[in-house]
């Protein structure tokens, strides 16, 4: 591993990004896989709980300037919740035929007297942290397409079920710890309708196929099959790529480079929006901001004081709020757009750059700058990023900025909020838990993401999927 | 600072022991009880030699066998250093090399039409190691195979139907090499 490269995955494991610049087989060895990127994926996941749950006391407590210990809230994360679901889920997957032996690669003669040489290794322990802590950096390079890392439809569906169980626990919780499980109902059908909207579509893109091979005459009923395993087939493979995209994990079990037009601008949305589920605890972080937003500009549409749980929204807040959202888009589209200003005065250094031609190798950039912002590490893994300075340095930022600079921002609001005077519910207050609010909510979420991304996505995906009516 | 900089390393140093140590030999303890082959990967054995694994596919280009999917990896089915085509769906080099894998296909198998060939055939795998092809992609190989290796097609469509694997929920399957494995020994006898 070169420098740059390990400066970019030391970076990305450490924001729980899990951006893979590497190939895991051949450029790490299995010390640096278990004591480096495993170890860092426990922790990062411990962190985004133990952040949530500061964010769950602020909002508590009435009137506080103490929010919890940090040292308490990561080592309970880690040791009552990561540590024994990773295990049940490594029993179960090894049982399913994943290897765990420090053996290294086997040497063997197929039946055709081909010698192969087969990688092996401690996968089931890497595994379950990668999806149970939303991380998803693989352990071989591809991911969960690898049939040693994904055995068959069943541990397909339970590891999809591992990465969405904390982010979905994440919202009841915050319902429980409040009270207020109205309140927790509404958060949790917004980011279902959101990813519904996304899920949709795509798996029904996916069933239907490349169009241009349908017009190449085959009996095309499997979909779109470039990218994707027979024993995982189109739809699971559909379903899971929006999954891993509306929650930070990142892991994939197909190529999303080869997904349809329509199904790669709802990867991206997933991530431009990175609030529905989200990763553990920075999911609802995001959501919080927009929440913020939504309890404004209600509060303005109706005339009452912005109000959220009994705590004022002030100006301070609401700028903070407004930073925080526009960030994410600042970031993806300035790198993009650099990038592009490389990429196009350079065209036959950097040819290597892009995979595909066209409308796709933009849609390639983009995805690379937007996987890094919302610190989800999927990847158009046809951007020749391994061996690129450029790549392996711009998205090192791009991780770094995306991640600790929206929780600064995030936690600040909250501790401002804590700080203030509580005033009782009255017949006045904004009710932050109905359907209305919730409308609201998913209308802002909706509109910034559009007037943010929809240029950005037209250039991409969308004339994409035209030109190739 | 001390007072910060102290407990952050103990913690490292504890969470690494945990997390990196302990939890994988717990895992490795219980993967070397309960996991096939003491978790060193299933392997499928003919007259006790090692022919491969059963969950990582392997390159059948030969006539004479039922062919896996096409894979992108450099040699094909290379099991070292997995990966994808990640070519996009409109890039029209790759929709040329798709046309060229439909007419070779045909040309392989001279006996089936052009609607049925099967796109997964076709099509490169997501890992360039995928074990499995759909039921149709191996009837449509029937033919060939059958010519080949002097065996009737009741014979080998009796055969490829023992081998479907149609798991509760997912998409009916066949492993490939499990499956090459009983057409040799149906040649043999």
């Amino acid at each position: 591993m070169l420098p740059d490269q390990a400066f970019n995955t030391a970076i990305s494991f450490l924001v729980n990004c899990d951006l893979q610049h590497y190939s895991g087989e051949s450029a790490a060895t299995y010390f640096t896989q278990l004591a480096v990127m495993m170890f860092l994926m426990f922790v990062s996941a411990g962190t985004g709980l133990a952040a949530a749950a500061i964010l769950m006391n602020a909002l508590k407590l009435r009137t506080t300037t103490q929010l919890g210990n940090f040292y308490n809230y990561f080592i309970k994360s880690c040791t009552r919740i990561l540590l024994p679901l990773s295990i049940v889920l490594a029993v179960f997957l090894m049982i399913n035929g994943m290897p765990m032996t420090f053996h290294g690669k086997d040497t063997i003669t197929t039946l055709q007297g081909d010698t192969v040489q087969v990688s092996r290794g401690p996968v089931a322990a890497f595994v379950p942290i990668k999806h149970i802590g939303t991380n998803g950096g693989g352990f071989y390079g591809a991911n969960s397409t690898h049939p040693l890392e994904n055995p068959n439809y069943l541990t397909n569906f339970i590891l999809m079920v591992s990465q969405c169980i904390l982010p979905f626990a994440i919202v009841f919780a915050l319902g429980f710890y409040l009270k207020k499980h109205k309140f927790a109902w509404m958060v949790f059908g917004v980011m279902t309708l959101g990813f519904l909207c996304l899920v949709i579509p795509t798996v029904i893109s996916e069933v239907h196929g490349n169009p241009a091979i349908i017009k190449m005459g085959i009996d095309n009923s499997s979909g779109a099959m470039e990218g994707k395993e027979v024993r995982l087939g189109a739809p699971a493979s559909g379903y899971w790529a929006i999954m891993t995209t509306v929650i930070s994990t990142g892991s994939v079990n197909c190529m999303h480079d080869s997904t349809m037009p329509l199904s790669g601008m709802n990867e991206l949305w997933a991530m431009m929006v990175n609030c529905f589920y989200g990763g553990k605890g920075v999911g609802f972080l995001n959501f919080y901001v927009f929440i913020i937003i939504a309890v404004f500009m209600s509060g303005l549409m109706v005339g009452r004081t912005p109000e959220f749980h009994g705590k004022k929204i002030e100006a301070k807040e609401m700028k903070i709020a407004s930073i925080v959202a526009l960030w994410h888009p600042l970031l993806i589209l300035a790198f993009t757009a650099f990038a592009c200003f490389v990429y196009v005065h350079h065209p036959i250094r950097y040819a290597y750059w892009l995979n595909n031609p066209g409308y796709h190798g933009f849609s390639e950039m983009l995805y690379e700058y937007t996987s890094s912002s919302a610190n989800n590490g999927s990847g158009f893994e046809g951007l020749g990023d391994t061996p690129s300075k450029f790549w392996n340095v711009t998205c090192g930022f791009v991780l770094i900025f995306g991640r600790y600079l929206p929780i600064i921002g995030q936690i600040a609001i909250a501790g401002s909020l804590a700080g203030k005077k509580f005033i009782p519910e009255s017949a006045g207050t904004l009710k932050t838990d109905t359907v209305t609010f919730g409308v609201m909510v998913f209308a802002v979420i909706v509109i910034i993401a559009a007037l943010s991304f929809f240029p950005a996505l037209s250039l991409g995906p969308i004339a994409e999927y035209f030109s190739m009516r | 600072m001390k007072k910060y900089i102290l407990p952050s390393i103990v913690l490292s140093i504890v969470s690494m022991l945990v997390f990196v140590v302990i939890y994988t030999l717990i895992v490795w303890g219980i993967g070397y009880a309960v996991a096939p082959n003491h978790g060193n990967g299933e392997v499928v054995t003919v007259n006790g030699k090692v022919v491969g694994y059963k969950l990582v596919g392997q390159s059948f280009t030969q006539a004479k066998y039922f062919n896996g999917r096409p894979s992108s990896t450099t040699p094909a089915y290379n099991a070292a250093s997995s990966g994808g085509s990640n070519k996009g769906p409109s890039n029209p080099d790759y929709l040329k090399g798709v046309q060229a894998a439909i007419d070779t296909f045909m040309k392989y198998n001279p006996t089936i039409k052009k609607e049925d060939v099967p796109v997964e055939m076709v099509t490169m795998s997501g890992s360039g190691l995928d074990p499995d092809i759909s039921p149709k992609a191996a009837m449509v190989q029937i033919p060939r195979i059958a010519k080949e290796r002097h065996l009737s097609e009741e014979q080998l469509t009796a055969l490829v139907n023992k081998h479907i694997e149609k798991p509760f929920l997912g998409p009916a399957h066949i492993n490939v090499l499990l499956l090459n494995v009983d057409l040799d020994g149906l040649a043999a006898k």
